[in-house]
């Protein structure tokens, strides 16, 4: 079953009065549970495609549709509650928020974003610290933790409010290649636990392998798409 | 909601240094403004009652026109007999009045048998005046409180430049309303202190003595001083007895009373004006204080904050949520100064107040200065701190709420 279907997207941004052709009639589609990388070197539109997944914004032309609504056309307002309903956000520098605690920064969105009361936020937020492997440094703030610490805090996070998909841009890129094939592969593990949905770009050709699916992008076109072993795309 | 309290605490005071520098601003500023109130209004009610409860009452009634010629104290505009039983009948009526004194204020010659100079005086009931301005008796210097027919209490001022002492016979002269001259001689039974305002250096003598001297039959009153039983309720008494008395009307159809608070009978009323007019000021400068600290706090709060902003907003928070966060931040910095600002206020008054500081205003020595401030002031500083806070961090707050979260996630 399909979980994001793009078809023909374009994106044209205007620098300088200028524009700028991001993505060109980009299609493609990325099935529920998958595993999927865009690949490709800087500015070749990968963090532009993932905006637009993510509904952080919206396409020049053609149609995208993310678990079955058409996202093109949606406000900001109802595009935030996509997002908070649909879509969990794994960020290159974390993005924690540096006042809070582990344990809070994995609850904030059960707070801001979700509204639900206290008893039932504990148990999701503690489940999930344990999937990985933060319950003992739950009450450390980001800066008394190290890059795949709290890239691990930002993955429970991302998971609390159990999205359908889960984006992340260049995840590993702040990490030294051990720790970035521990994230992978803890993102995997909660990937065959949850079936979220999981789509990363990067460019780094070291972690590139551990996609299931990958497509690669060159100049906002896409040039190939395939299975890299694993589970199927459709 | 708490947690969102807890997580503004928490983004305040991110920036001790600045938070604390910004809320200590806050906090002198109410402490100012509270302390300037509290001992400008403790001035303004001692004067108030220093003159009201003294010598000019809480209102007057006159003859319709008497207080713009109230300067020559013409006898030809007193209260015939008919009207002062009239308006009695209305004071009477009415339970908001607590006593009512009648005068007949008349100006003379007072002599000591070697000098003569000139005097106001008032004939008074004597029980009927102390109710109505019962600080009178507490400005005898010297002499007996109680004043007698054939005594007369002689202002301070003139005693001492006549050189007249209680128990020395004195005499009054004066012109009645027919233009006889008349005399009567009077005990010295007293020495008034001199109080500061219009009145505040007359003397007073038995309303029988001022209408022998003025040759008069029946009482013609000059004024009739009144006391209400709440003073906080002057202006709503005030309506009701001014409408109550409009029904009487003279020959030609026109009012035949006037009625006037203190107010317009006090030139102390335009320093009590001005005073107000101060506290005004004040009150504008806090708001322009906590304005600009909490601004200059909330401005850079969201400039600092930009990756963050774009990250909640990146996850699904609402933009009138992230709007709303910001602004519980700017109300949470206004209250604490405001509580803050009001606890110091309160201990700060409680110190004045026991340190007993005294003052002279005009030749009243020795007051005591007594600041109080009523908690509805209180709680409308509070309320004014709070509410500029909110108006303060709105701006910021916009900025975040409105933030594009790609712009804003790019952000270095």
């Amino acid at each position: 079953m399909e979980l994001i279907i793009g078809q023909d997207l374009s994106k044209v941004y205007h620098s300088g009065g200028v524009p700028v052709n991001a993505l060109k009639g980009v299609s493609f589609s990325i099935e529920k549970g998958a595993f999927v990388s865009f690949v490709g070197p800087s500015g070749s539109g990968k963090t532009t495609l993932l905006n637009l997944i993510g509904c952080l914004d919206k396409p020049s032309g053609g149609r995208l549709l993310v678990a079955g609504m058409d996202v093109s056309a949606l406000g900001k307002t109802d595009a935030a509650v996509f997002r908070g309903t649909h879509i969990g956000f794994i960020f290159q520098s974390f993005n924690l928020i540096p006042i809070l605690t582990a344990y809070e920064n994995v609850e904030y969105p059960l707070i801001v974003v979700q509204n639900i009361p206290a008893p039932g936020r504990r148990k999701q937020v503690e489940e999930l610290l344990a999937a990985v492997g933060m319950s003992d440094q739950r009450n450390k703030r980001p800066d008394q933790l190290s890059g795949g610490q709290k890239q691990r805090v930002a993955i429970a996070r991302a998971l609390v409010t159990h999205p359908d998909l889960v984006l992340a841009d260049e995840p590993t890129a702040n990490l030294d290649h051990n720790t970035a094939m521990n994230i992978l592969s803890l993102m995997k593990k909660i990937r065959d636990e949850l079936e979220t949905t999981f789509v990363f770009s990067t460019h780094d050709t070291r972690i590139i392998g551990e996609a299931e699916v990958i497509f690669r992008i060159e100049d906002g076109v896409l040039k190939t798409n395939g299975n890299n072993g694993g589970r199927d795309n459709g | 909601m708490a947690n969102l309290i807890k997580i503004a605490g928490r983004n305040l005071f991110r920036y001790k240094r600045r938070t604390l520098l910004s809320l200590s601003l806050i906090v002198i500023g109410v402490l100012f403004v509270t302390g300037f109130m509290a001992v400008t209004g403790s001035f303004k009610g001692m004067m108030i009652g220093q003159i009201t409860d003294s010598f000019v009452g809480h209102m007057q009634i006159h003859r319709k026109g008497y207080l713009a010629a109230v300067e020559n104290l013409p006898l030809t505009m007193n209260l015939k007999p008919g009207a002062v039983r009239k308006a009695e009948a209305v004071l009477k009526a009415m339970p908001e009045i607590e006593a009512y004194s009648k005068r007949i204020k008349f100006g003379g010659m007072f002599s000591n048998f070697t000098e003569t100079t000139n005097i106001r005086l008032n004939g008074v009931d004597p029980e009927m005046e102390a109710k109505t301005v019962p600080l009178l008796l507490s400005r005898v210097l010297e002499g007996d409180k109680a004043l007698k027919k054939g005594e007369i209490f002689v202002p301070e001022l003139l005693a001492k430049g006549m050189k007249v002492k209680v128990g020395d016979m004195v005499v009054v002269i004066a012109t009645n309303r027919d233009g006889s001259v008349n005399g009567k001689q009077l005990r010295v039974g007293a020495i008034l202190e001199s109080a500061t305002g219009p009145g505040g250096r007359d003397g007073y003598v038995h309303m029988d003595d001022a209408m022998e001297i003025l040759r008069m039959e029946a009482p013609e009153i000059s004024e009739i001083a009144l006391r209400v039983k709440d003073f906080g309720r002057l202006h709503e008494v005030f309506g009701t007895l001014k409408a109550n008395l409009s029904g009487e009307l003279n020959k030609q159809g026109k009012p035949v009373f006037d009625v006037h608070t203190w107010e317009k009978i006090s030139p102390f009323y335009h320093i009590a004006r001005m005073i107000d007019m101060m506290t005004l000021f004040v009150k504008i400068m806090l708001v322009a204080i906590v304005l600009i600290s909490i601004m200059n706090v909330m401005i850079m709060a969201v400039y600092e904050r930009v990756r963050e902003i774009g990250t909640i907003a990146a996850i699904g928070t609402l933009p009138r949520k992230i709007l709303a966060m910001f602004l519980l931040e700017g109300l949470l910095m206004g209250a604490i100064g405001a509580v803050i600002g009001s606890i110091l206020s309160g201990a700060a008054i409680y110190a004045i107040q026991a340190a007993r500081i005294s003052f002279d205003f005009g030749r009243q020595t020795g007051l005591i200065l007594a600041p109080t401030i009523d908690p509805a002031a209180l709680l409308t500083i509070s309320g004014i701190v709070i509410g500029v806070s909110i108006l303060a961090s709105l701006q910021p707050a916009l900025k975040a709420a409105r933030m594009d979260p790609i712009e804003a996630l790019g952000h270095v």
